[in-house]
This record gives structure tokens, C-alpha cells and sequence, in this order.
């Protein structure tokens, strides 16, 4: 069973069991604009929570994407290299930015669940 | 001086601002005042649907002025290098307020409008540019055109567009200049712009203005276009955006404008900085600005270092992003003459990394403004 959580910096995260999928939410890409340029982490990184994993860029500005939780990097979205666009087309699905192990799902209990965040966005907005 | 307002100071609003708020538009701040940064279509769309049809962009922040009086014309080549007596009624040129040390205080495009000139300023510059004006050219009568809204309408559409208004501005060539009735308003318009397209600026008074805006976003060929789009379309274009890519520390050769100096004006030298400005044209400036391109797909922002191949930082990007049109990074800095040559390669270090990049020329798509 997957269970998606939520970052304060607008990150989701679809965790099942101790793997996790990262990538940015519809309001972030919407905030970003066209994204041109997409880093993501190389397979075997290791990355502590809140370090820099990913960079994004669009056409206004570059922003970081930070590890929401401690883990190793199991794969990097290799295809946003060619298609960065897919993060503003699809940011919850092909969008994607990198897969990893987590080190402590404990980790996850400072994190949103849906409708935290969805009642955090309309806080923004 | 151009002081940044706080954050109590309330933005100032332009004439189209409901009407950018109805069309969907992220509203930011922008030297001082409520501007369209983008529109739902975002900048990627507006600009490539600038360079294929025609993007009707507002830019009623920037200082619209006439001088009047007995020769306006000689007063003002007191402050700039333009050859601004030679310019004849109905055309425009582009020149620069230089300072005393051969820097620039503004870049701005004038217009003989036949009895007065018009001059179009940039909007965090334009009251320091109407002192400086006041100041200096006490004989000259400065009017500040509050009441008027300035419109843009820029790409190969354009032309056919507003003709359909106007059927004399099919006649303009580039950096023409004339009063034209639109819609029964009074407005003065120029066959200029900022996006390397063909195109006009439109002065129009406030009044008439939303009218003649709805009226050109009517024709299907024209969509609103945002600052978004007009940075990125005026940074492929290879034109400089004063406070980056031009200051009081770069001067007129170093940015690669000596073009804009007139042949007269050298021989003369009779303007603010001219001894270090010819000195500059004579023995080469310190350093000069180019085009930059990255190899890869990062782009570098302004504020990044231009390395060589030693790995010294000489030189830094003053203009920087993703060009649409170009389908990749490009950017402009400056970097030092022995570097200049269109093909050398450098570094630009972004995030620590030094990427590679070439020198080019600029712009970074083909001038495409009508020249008859």
C-alpha cells in the first residue's frame, strides 16, 4: 500500500514500506512556471533530510528540491533531462524526481498527510 | 533617486490593470508598480507566440516624456552620444544618458516628433532621468505623460494587426515614429520594440487605452504577453536590460554600443564621459560584453562567474536564462577583450560546477524588425 505525505516545501513523497518516490506538487510547479532545467541525485547517494537533492529550474528562477527524509538514492528520473516539462504537465506522476530507501520512516511522522496539506495550500492561496 | 519603495508603500497601478487581473494575469511587483509578470499561458507560450504571431505586451510603467522648446535636440546631445540633431521628424533612435566617467545612468529611445521629442524611459529610471533632464537642460520643457499608457505590439503579425486600425503603419519601416488616430484616440506611435521582432510601441492616452487593447487581443493572431516573456524574448535578441546588463560602471564600448555614438558626436566629443568613452573606442575597453552560450541545458543566471582556462574567475554573466526560441540555455556577461571572439570557450560556474559554454555573437535569433 502506497501512502503519500507532504513537505512545507511542497514536496510529495509515495511511500510504500521503506521505499519512497519524491517529487514536487501541482502548486509548486505552478508557483515555478515553465520548468527548463531538471538535476536529479545519481543512484547510490546517500542524502540526510533537508539536504540539497535536485535542482530545478524555470524560466524565472532556479530553486532546490531538499531530501525530505534521510535514505539512499535508488534511481534518479533520468527522462526530466530530456523533458522537463513533464514536471508541469504531470508533477504527481511521469514527473517524478528521484526513488529511494528511506533510513528512518520515523522520519515521516513530521510530515503532512493529504488533507494537512491540501487545508496548508489553502492557507497560501 | 530610483529608491526602492518599501513594502508599506503601495504598488503604483496601470491603466490595463483590471484588465490584466480579468485575463488571468500573476500580477508582481516591478519597479514600483502592479506589473503582468505572465498570463495563464505562461512565458514559454507567449513568447514562442510572439515570434510566430504577434504578443501585445503592457508597458505603461516606463517613462513616457516630451521635451519642448527652442531645440530640444542640441540641449539633449548635452547628455547623451546620440547624433540626436541629425535625427529627422518621424524617426526615432536609440542613445544613453552617460555620466561624467563614461558610465551609463539610462538607456532610452527618442522620437522627432516633428515639434517636440519623445523620449521612452526605463520605469526604475524615470524620475532620476527627468531630474537629470530638469537639472541640466534648464531650457528644455519636460513633460512627464502620466495620462498615457504605453502598449507593445511585437511579432510578424503585428504589422497586419494594428494596419487594420491604421492602415499608415503598414508604411513604417523600423524606428520609424508618427501620430496615428486609433479608434478616434490620439496616439503616437513607433515601428520599435524590445523583442528582436517586428513590431510598434503605441502611446496612447489612459483613457482610450483599454479599449484599443481589447480591440487587438479581438484578432486571433495576438495574445498577451507578460515581462516574463519580454525579458526572455529581449535576452535572445541580444538587447540589454538596463541595471544588469548596463550601469553606471559599464560604458557605452564595453556593453558594445559604440553604434550608438554618432560619427559627428566622436569628432566633437562633446558629451558626458566622452574622454574615457573615445579613449575606450580607440585603444579597447577593459573588458566587453558578449553573448554566452551554454553547451549543456543549465542556464546560468546573472551573477555567475565566467571562468577561463587557467580557472580564474574574469568575467561575470549579467543576463541569464532559458532562450525558448533558441531551445536552450543562452545569456550575456562580460568578459575580457582577449576572450571576446565569437567561438572561444569558457567556463560559467554554476552551482560550483564550471559548465562549458561559447562565446557568440549576438542576438541569439535573427533580427527580424521591418526594414523596407
Amino acid at each position: 500500500m502506497t501512502t503519500l505525505y507532504y513537505t512545507e516545501d511542497h514536496e510529495w513523497l509515495a511511500v510504500n514500506g521503506e521505499t519512497a518516490t519524491v517529487g514536487i506538487t501541482d502548486y509548486a510547479q505552478k508557483q515555478l512556471g515553465d520548468i527548463v532545467f531538471v538535476e536529479v541525485p545519481e543512484e547510490g547517494k546517500t542524502l540526510a533530510k533537508g539536504d540539497e537533492a535536485a535542482v530545478i529550474e524555470s524560466v524565472k528562477a532556479a530553486s532546490e528540491v531538499y531530501a525530505p527524509a534521510s535514505g539512499t538514492v535508488t534511481e534518479g528520473n533520468e527522462a526530466l533531462a530530456d523533458a522537463p516539462g513533464t514536471v508541469n504537465d504531470d508533477p504527481m506522476g511521469d514527473g517524478w524526481f528521484f526513488k529511494m530507501t528511506l533510513e528512518d520512516t520515523g522520519e515521516l511522522d513530521d510530515l503532512m498527510d493529504q488533507e494537512a496539506y491540501d487545508a496548508f495550500v489553502a492557507g497560501l492561496e | 533617486m530610483a529608491e526602492s519603495p518599501s513594502a508599506e508603500t503601495p504598488l503604483r497601478t496601470v491603466p490595463l490593470d483590471a484588465l490584466h487581473r480579468e485575463l488571468g494575469a500573476r500580477m508582481v511587483p516591478f519597479a514600483g508598480y502592479a506589473m503582468p509578470v505572465q498570463y495563464p499561458a505562461g512565458v514559454l507560450a507567449e513568447h514562442t507566440h510572439t515570434r510566430a504571431k504577434a504578443g501585445l505586451f503592457d508597458v505603461s510603467h516606463m517613462g513616457q516624456v516630451r521635451l519642448t522648446g527652442a531645440d530640444p535636440a542640441a540641449a539633449l546631445e548635452r547628455l547623451v552620444p546620440g547624433a540626436i540633431r541629425a535625427l529627422k521628424p518621424g524617426r526615432q533612435r536609440y542613445t544613453l544618458f552617460t555620466n561624467d566617467a563614461g558610465g551609463i545612468l539610462d538607456d532610452l529611445m527618442v522620437a522627432n516628433a516633428g515639434d517636440h521629442l519623445f523620449a521612452v524611459l526605463n520605469a526604475a529610471r524615470k524620475e532620476a532621468d527627468v531630474d537629470h533632464l530638469r537639472t541640466h537642460l534648464p531650457e528644455v520643457e519636460v513633460t512627464v505623460l502620466e495620462d498615457h499608457a504605453l502598449l507593445a505590439l511585437q511579432g510578424p503579425a503585428a504589422a497586419g494587426v494594428l494596419a487594420a486600425l491604421a492602415p499608415e503603419v503598414a508604411d513604417m519601416r523600423f524606428m520609424d515614429a508618427r501620430a496615428v488616430e486609433l479608434m478616434g484616440a490620439p496616439c503616437f506611435v513607433t515601428r520599435s520594440g524590445y523583442t528582436g521582432e517586428d513590431g510598434y510601441e503605441i502611446s496612447v492616452p489612459a483613457e482610450a487605452a483599454e479599449r484599443l487593447a481589447r480591440t487587438l487581443l479581438e484578432h486571433e493572431d495576438v495574445a498577451p504577453a507578460g515581462l516574463g516573456a519580454r525579458d526572455s524574448l529581449r535576452l535572445e535578441a541580444g538587447l540589454c536590460l538596463y541595471g544588469s546588463d548596463i550601469t553606471e560602471s559599464t560604458s557605452p564600448i564595453e556593453a558594445d554600443l559604440a553604434w550608438t555614438i554618432g560619427k559627428t558626436r566622436r569628432e566633437a566629443g562633446d558629451f558626458p564621459g566622452a574622454r574615457t568613452i573615445l579613449e575606450q573606442l580607440r585603444g579597447g575597453p577593459p573588458s566587453r560584453r558578449v553573448g554566452l552560450r551554454p553547451e549543456g541545458r543549465a542556464p546560468a543566471r546573472a551573477g555567475t562567474e565566467v571562468i577561463d582556462a587557467d580557472g580564474t574567475a574574469v568575467g561575470m554573466v549579467t543576463s541569464g536564462g532559458y532562450g525558448p526560441t533558441v531551445g536552450g540555455p543562452v545569456a550575456m556577461g562580460y568578459v575580457p577583450p582577449w576572450l571576446a571572439k565569437p567561438g572561444t570557450r569558457v567556463a560559467l560556474r554554476v552551482r560550483g560546477k564550471d559548465l562549458p559554454a561559447q562565446v557568440v555573437a549576438l542576438p541569439f535569433t535573427p533580427p527580424r524588425q521591418f526594414r523596407g
